[in-house]
């Protein structure tokens, strides 16, 4: 597969604080990537690098396989973190003005702003100054702008914060069904849990370095490390837990006899569930197994301590 | 695609479309000439108002000095006491009594005269009363010395020394001050147009800030249109706003001055004939006056107005980059403060300057050195540049050296104001300081 943007050792240094250190990075077409790190790791400094608002010290970017030129402009939205709108301006004469900065001929932009009007329901704000909206309201006309001008490749910065559960949907299906028409997507956070599940790709980012990229479903692989939980209905929780334990590391237990429910989390020594499934199901009924699979921010965390243990 | 003309575009109706913009445009040049017609005729008022003094002479002197005049108007009391004529002033409502009482020798009748009223005395109705005293006791004196009181007259004469230019053309005095004056009308108007507009400016970038639409623009736009756009966007609003204010005033006072028949020689005329600058042009004959409007017609308007553009345009986008980097560098505008004084400073430097220096002494050292220093040139200069090009005029070499230091300072405070503008505007929360402005510098 091709890759929309490839970074190759990108460096920003702002006076003596070093932003970001000799980043490379692959995004492949047609993919949700995740660029995820705590505040101040340097996420937004690379965003605003590839969308030509500041400059790397060193390095390069292609985008779709060329270096980056003002050209490139139109074939990126971004909604940055800190994101507003005119707010004595008009929403439709805002959108049309955005939009044309883009590079949108004014008819285009306006059938164009129909559509999404239209699908958002918000047709009736066109002649609406923008404080008059709620922030709410706000955020889908600054979505709008952000997709309207058709980009293939699309970048949110921390882009859920802010919104409200229901908006939040709202927003997470259009961009899947953009995903769908074949755009590529970055998200930014440093709220690992809120775009996790969307993303196919991932880039942790701290303290202006790369410390772990790739496919997320692979990451996962390599980081996990066959601890599954476990519940079993049983009257003889007690003494399964000690025979378990002569074998195998528990890591934590609750047994309730009235209930005759008994709830561990174990370590095993492989992959291998077969042979312990086998015996367990001997014991009792088993309410679930289910492998604990770590999250993107156990994973960073456990990087971040890895390193820092080196 | 050029986004600049969008940019502007939008700069321009977002200004021009602003509910105290609009107020202003319209509410100016009634506010302006209401004061002018208020001032007029608050001027009348006062005029008409002529304060009657009695005068109880009982000395042989001053029988004929006190001449009643618009303003003032002089009653002789004849043969009655001090008290009585002080009553009598009381009771009819005059403005004061002078008694001048009867003494041997001018002198002595000077020195026991007195001025009596109500109130403290204006200071002009005792200048007016003053001079008559001087004049008769320098009179008395000069007698003294044998000189009959026509001599006395005839030394008193004004005396204008006659100049002349080497071509022969009879030169007038007061015409360079008249001459700077209307160069400094339009460095004035260019100083307040920086103001003003420079701020115009400051706050919008500062609202762009604010308002966080900021970053999503200069992902479509680089961060210099945006500047440029910013500053061409706000002046042709501006000159707008100019042109309205201008066409209306005069019409407005072209009607006022019909309505309410106002003649405008009125504020000017009497402080000017009993002040001392009435010296400078005393009771010009018609003849004068001819020379004086040729003089004007003479001044050089297209060259003015010509180079008027030019320094209008350079110093106004030297200066509004100035205060878009301002912008930049804050959070909001209370922060503006400190690096405003720093800008002011020289247009407030350059209106003094030009005032007492160039007026005096067009082609003085101190008169050039502002004139080609690029902060102050297009105000100092503009008030050289009445006096022409050449010839008496200002040297062509330092007409050129200041429109190329301008053109190179332009390009150089562009360009720095533009970096600092690309980084201030990204960057959140932190109080600017100038150490902190060298450093975006070199990002």
């Amino acid at each position: 597969m091709d890759n929309i943007l490839v970074a190759k050792e990108v460096s920003k240094h702002y006076g003596r604080h070093t932003a970001l250190n000799k980043i490379s990075l692959e995004i492949p077409e047609n993919s949700i990537y995740g660029l995820l790190g705590p505040n101040g790791a340097g996420k937004t400094t690379l965003i605003r690098i590839i969308n030509q608002i500041t400059h790397p010290d060193s390095g390069e970017v292609l985008l779709a396989g060329q270096p980056l030129h003002p050209k490139h402009i139109s074939m990126i939205g971004y909604l940055p973190e800190e994101r507003g709108l005119y707010k004595s301006m008009k929403v439709g004469e805002q959108v049309l003005y955005l939009a044309q900065l883009k590079g949108l001929s004014k008819n285009d932009a306006k059938q164009r702003l129909k559509f999404w009007f239209d699908r958002l329901e918000i047709g009736d704000w066109w002649n609406r100054k923008v404080q008059e909206l709620s922030k709410g309201m706000a955020q889908k006309i600054q979505f709008i702008v952000t997709v309207l001008h058709e980009p293939k490749l699309l970048i949110f910065d921390e882009p859920f914060s802010g919104f409200d559960p229901i908006n939040a949907n709202i927003i997470k299906d259009e961009i899947l069904q953009l995903k769908q028409n074949g755009t590529s997507i970055i998200f930014s956070t440093h709220r690992m849990e809120s775009v996790e599940e969307l993303c196919e790709y991932i880039a942790l980012i701290h303290k202006s370095e790369k410390i772990l990229d790739g496919r997320l479903s692979d990451i996962k692989k390599a980081y996990k490390n066959n601890v599954y939980k476990v519940g079993l209905e049983s009257g003889q929780g007690e003494m399964i837990l000690r025979g378990l334990s002569n074998k195998f590391q528990i890591i934590s237990s609750h047994y309730s006899k009235a209930e005759r429910q008994l709830d561990f989390t174990i370590q095993l020594p492989s992959g291998d569930t077969r042979n312990i499934l086998t015996q367990l199901a001997a014991k009792g009924n088993i309410n679930n197994f289910v492998e604990t699979i770590p999250s993107a921010s156990d994973i960073f965390i456990q990087t971040v301590q890895g390193k820092n243990k080196v | 695609m050029n986004k600049l003309p969008l940019i502007v575009k939008r700069e321009y109706l977002a200004k021009v479309r602003n509910k105290t913009f609009v107020v202003m445009t319209f509410l100016s040049p009634f506010l302006m000439v209401g004061m002018v017609v208020l001032v007029a005729f608050l001027t009348k008022v006062n005029d008409s108002d002529q304060k009657t003094i009695g005068i109880l002479n009982e000395s042989k002197y001053f029988l004929n000095d006190f001449h009643s005049t618009e303003s003032v108007s002089y009653v002789d009391f004849k043969d009655i006491g001090l008290q009585e004529a002080k009553d009598s002033v009381a009771g009819m409502g005059f403005y004061g009594l002078l008694y001048i009482p009867k003494e041997s020798g001018l002198e002595s009748v000077a020195d026991h005269s007195f001025f009596f009223t109500n109130d403290s005395p204006s200071s002009s109705i005792l200048d007016r009363l003053e001079r008559v005293f001087q004049d008769r006791l320098r009179m008395g004196k000069l007698q003294q010395l044998g000189i009959s009181s026509k001599e006395f007259e005839e030394m008193d004469q004004p005396f204008e020394i006659r100049t002349a230019n080497f071509d022969g053309q009879r030169n007038l005095k007061g015409i360079n001050e008249i001459k700077a004056l209307i160069g400094g009308g339009f460095g004035y108007l260019i100083m307040m147009f920086i103001i003003i507009y420079g701020g115009f400016v400051m706050r919008s970038v500062i609202e762009e800030k604010t308002s966080r639409i900021i970053e999503v623009i200069i992902s479509s736009v680089k961060p210099f249109q945006l500047m440029m756009g910013k500053i061409i966007g706000t002046s042709l609003a501006g000159i707008t706003q100019f042109v309205i204010w201008i066409v209306s005033g005069i019409l407005l006072l072209a009607v006022s001055i019909y309505v309410f028949d106002i003649d405008l020689g009125v504020g000017a005329g009497p402080s000017l004939a009993s002040g001392d600058v009435s010296n400078m042009m005393a009771t010009p004959t018609h003849d004068t006056m001819q020379l004086y409007a040729a003089e004007l017609l003479k001044i050089p308007w297209g060259t003015l107005v010509g180079f008027f553009i030019v320094y209008f345009i350079l110093g106004y986008l030297i200066y509004s980059s100035i205060y878009s980097a301002i912008g930049a560098a804050v959070d909001n505008e209370t922060d503006t403060q400190q690096f405003i004084f720093p800008i002011i400073m020289p247009l407030m430097l350059a209106i003094y300057v030009g005032f007492f220096s160039v007026f005096n002494n067009p082609n003085g050292p101190i008169a050039v050195a502002f004139s080609l220093f690029p902060l102050t040139s297009p105000i100092v200069m503009m008030m050289r540049l009445s006096g022409g090009i050449g010839g008496s005029g200002v040297p062509a070499w330092q007409l050129i050296a200041s429109i190329l230091i301008l053109i190179g300072t332009f390009i150089a405070i562009v360009w720095l104001a533009a970096k600092i503008y690309r980084v201030g505007i990204l960057t959140y929360g932190k109080k600017p300081t100038y150490k902190e402005m060298l450093k975006w510098l070199r990002y």
